[in-house]
């Protein structure tokens, strides 16, 4: 959570970058990562306009879910409640591991057995859970994988997108006690397999988290192919779910049209392996299935979003990852450069509502704004529009700070305020502005040959020998 | 104030921005395909061979025969059965050797080792099924328990080929699942499986290794 906490962002996420684009081998994973699922994610949306439709009808369903959230929220709360699965509230990162851990030491586990959660990596689960000297530990492959090498996700599909098979292979040889070198991904997986396998059953307390929760019928939703959340969520006696405020949904028919949005936009899939539907604890008579079943509702910045009409839109998004699937600058630098949980073009409009704008403005300007998340969004979440925003709030002069958006402003110096205000004088009086092209035009030899990032790879910038407004005076007949 | 009064209390101090109820039925409704039950059962089959699963051809008289062979050829020596079910029955009366029949007769507590380490496959029947994605309905019960379809490393499923639905809209509308769902409900669809490593295939990740459909077809034959 502390990772942005630095005095200067914009240059520490330059250097992250810079390293990350150094990095010949990691482009190489990145590239054919991203031409991988971008040609996945083609082949499951041969029809234009059903894949027009589609994102009409996630969009719509998006939006209403939103316009209702505290009502949705109660329905979710007492419909849960009904089925037997309490419900807990959290505004921070910090008050969801309180809560968690609470339970923990209610119930004496010693160890937790984690499905794939991007909120458990917001919220720094596994480093809280650590501190109270519990063993959180990840079951997803590649989760494990990037446990395992005390990294973080760089992905949040696909978390181990950046390492190749043999930085795994040496990886496992290194950490799991009596396992031989194999670059053979089967191998490497029946090896993942054996290992987890164990932990499931001994693990005290599996969580997970939600991608959809429904409100009519108090219903999680969990999609995943490996089978790990069905084991997080069914073999230890306890589970807690963990998931952001924006998830519910009204009703069960809210989710197929979603579900078939979430996992062809992720991995080009028609459908994954499992949806997993949890709506009881185990009921009388039932033989297997947690006693337990608790769902943490974290907001950690989420209220400060849906505030904002026109931010609100963030709050859309199903975590499909195909933004950055289809992100230039996210295929350059990868998914740690961000410094953020939730990397890529989403990380960039999300990540400041969690962190705040001055920790995280940098994000909201590496971006070309060529639009590419914006049309592959499933949802439609006008992601470019909310870029500019950010880029705007960041930069707010003092009277336009918008109070309500933690650390707008955050971004302004007074080198760039100077040349703005200069900018505005000049353009705004006409003898003002007439007389500085003329001296422009005049002075152009003067101009300089280094101009910085322009001059690396083009021609400097020179004015025009002559003003328009000159060459127009000749054109007169 | 409490935490849920807090967050309750700023969202519903932000703008209302009404939206309509979206029509989601009427969307499927334009984008279903029309399809008798033999066309649904085919396309329920080309999308499950498509995620690594083997769909078998049975009836209501063969598919014991259907299984065992399956069984045998692939030298399976303990199936897990369910408990007073019908299709569990018809296998118990067979009196067989080979495979041994383990009833999932307690709580996984008394007997978690032996289920994870000694149980080569299961038998569970499927609730219904979805021809658009190829996919399984499980309502996993006290009779055939959630662990089942998920910790033997070969998962037999009998499918009865008249419960097919077009599509998992359709076939949450017939069954009514909004009136009240299960403990668990499940869509399943091929072996579990993972792509986490450099983006390469492979089953058997936590689940399945192997998911093995015995579609049975009623007696006006292939349906």
């Amino acid at each position: 959570m502390s990772r942005m906490a630095m005095p200067d962002p914009a240059s520490a996420f330059r250097q992250r970058s810079r390293s990350a684009v150094d990095d010949s081998a990691q482009r190489q994973n990145f590239r054919s990562a991203m031409d991988y699922l971008q040609a996945k994610r083609r082949t499951q949306f041969p029809d234009e306009q059903e894949l027009v439709g589609l994102r009409d009808l996630g969009e719509a369903i998006r939006r209403y879910s939103l316009a209702n959230l505290p009502r949705l929220l109660e329905q979710l709360e007492q419909n849960l409640t009904a089925n037997g699965i309490r419900v807990h509230w959290a505004e921070s990162a910090d008050a969801a591991n309180a809560i968690a851990l609470g339970i923990a030491h209610r119930v004496e586990a010693r160890r937790i057995v984690k499905g794939k959660s991007m909120v458990s990596e917001e919220i720094g689960f596994n480093h809280a859970m650590q501190a109270a000297g519990i063993e959180a530990l990840e079951s997803d492959m590649g989760e494990y994988i990037v446990q395992l090498a005390g990294e973080t996700p760089s992905h949040i599909i696909m978390p181990a997108i950046h390492k190749t098979r043999q930085a795994i292979a040496a990886l496992f040889v290194e950490k799991i006690p009596g396992v031989e070198y194999t670059e053979d991904v089967d191998a490497l997986i029946q090896i993942g397999r054996r290992v987890l396998r164990r932990k499931f059953a001994e693990a005290d307390i599996g969580l997970s988290g939600v991608n959809f929760a429904v409100a009519e019928t108090g219903t999680l939703c969990l999609v995943e192919n490996e089978g790990n959340g069905r084991m997080c969520t069914t073999v230890p006696r306890v589970h807690i779910a963990v998931t952001g405020i924006e998830k519910v949904v009204e009703k069960l028919e809210h989710v197929p049209p979603l579900f078939s949005l979430l996992t062809r936009s992720a991995t080009g899939q028609a459908v994954t392996t499992y949806l997993n539907l949890i709506s009881h604890p185990r009921q009388p008579g039932e033989k297997d299935g947690p006693e337990e079943v608790h769902l943490i509702l974290i907001d950690n910045g989420r209220s400060q979003a849906y505030a904002d009409a026109q931010l609100r839109t963030t709050l859309q998004c199903i975590r499909c990852g195909a933004c950055m699937n289809h992100c230039p600058v996210y295929a350059r630098i990868g998914g740690h450069a961000y410094g953020t949980t939730y990397p890529g073009p989403i990380g960039a409009i999300v990540s400041p509502h969690m962190l705040g704008l001055a920790a995280t403005y940098p994000l909201a300007f590496a971006s070309t704004l060529c639009h590419a998340c914006v049309e592959v969004c499933p949802v439609r979440i006008p992601i470019t529009d909310l870029l500019i925003r950010l880029r705007n709030e960041a930069q707010a002069q003092p009277g336009t700070v918008n109070a309500s958006l933690r650390g707008s402003g955050a971004a302004r110096t007074a080198l760039v305020s100077a040349i703005w205000s200069a900018w505005a004088l000049i353009y705004s009086r006409l003898g003002l502005y007439r007389l500085t092209s003329w001296f422009m035009s005049r002075g152009r030899a003067l101009s300089p040959i280094e101009q910085g990032a322009w001059t690396r790879s083009r021609t400097p910038l020179t004015p025009a020998p002559r003003r328009l407004r000159d060459l127009l005076k000749d054109r007169r007949p | 104030m409490s935490a849920r009064e807090r967050i309750l209390e700023r969202l519903r101090a932000a703008p209302s921005l009404p939206e309509v109820l979206p029509d989601v039925a009427g969307w499927f409704a334009a984008h279903r395909r029309n399809e008798d039950l033999a066309q649904r059962a085919a396309r329920l089959r080309s999308g499950l061979e498509g995620y690594h699963a083997e769909v078998h051809d049975t009836t209501d008289a063969d598919w014991p025969e259907v299984l065992l062979h399956i069984v045998a050829a692939k030298g399976l020596r303990t199936l897990l059965i369910g408990t007073d079910t019908p299709h569990g029955a018809t296998l118990e009366a067979r009196a067989l050797d080979t495979p041994q029949l383990v009833p999932y007769d307690r709580s996984i507590e008394s007997w978690r080792d032996r289920l994870f380490d000694a149980i080569d496959a299961s038998l569970t029947l499927a609730r219904s099924a979805i021809a658009e994605t190829g996919s399984l309905i499980l309502w996993p019960d006290a009779r055939e328990p959630r662990l089942m379809s998920l910790v033997p490393p070969v998962h037999f499923v009998l499918l009865d080929a008249a419960t097919i639905h077009a599509d998992f809209h359709s076939a949450m509308v017939a069954e009514n699942w909004q009136a009240g769902l299960p403990t668990n409900a499940l869509l399943i669809s091929g072996p579990s499986k993972t792509a986490d490593i450099q983006q390469t295939l492979a089953y058997g990740a936590h689940g399945p290794r192997e998911l093995i459909v015995l579609l049975r077809h009623g007696p006006g034959g292939m349906a």
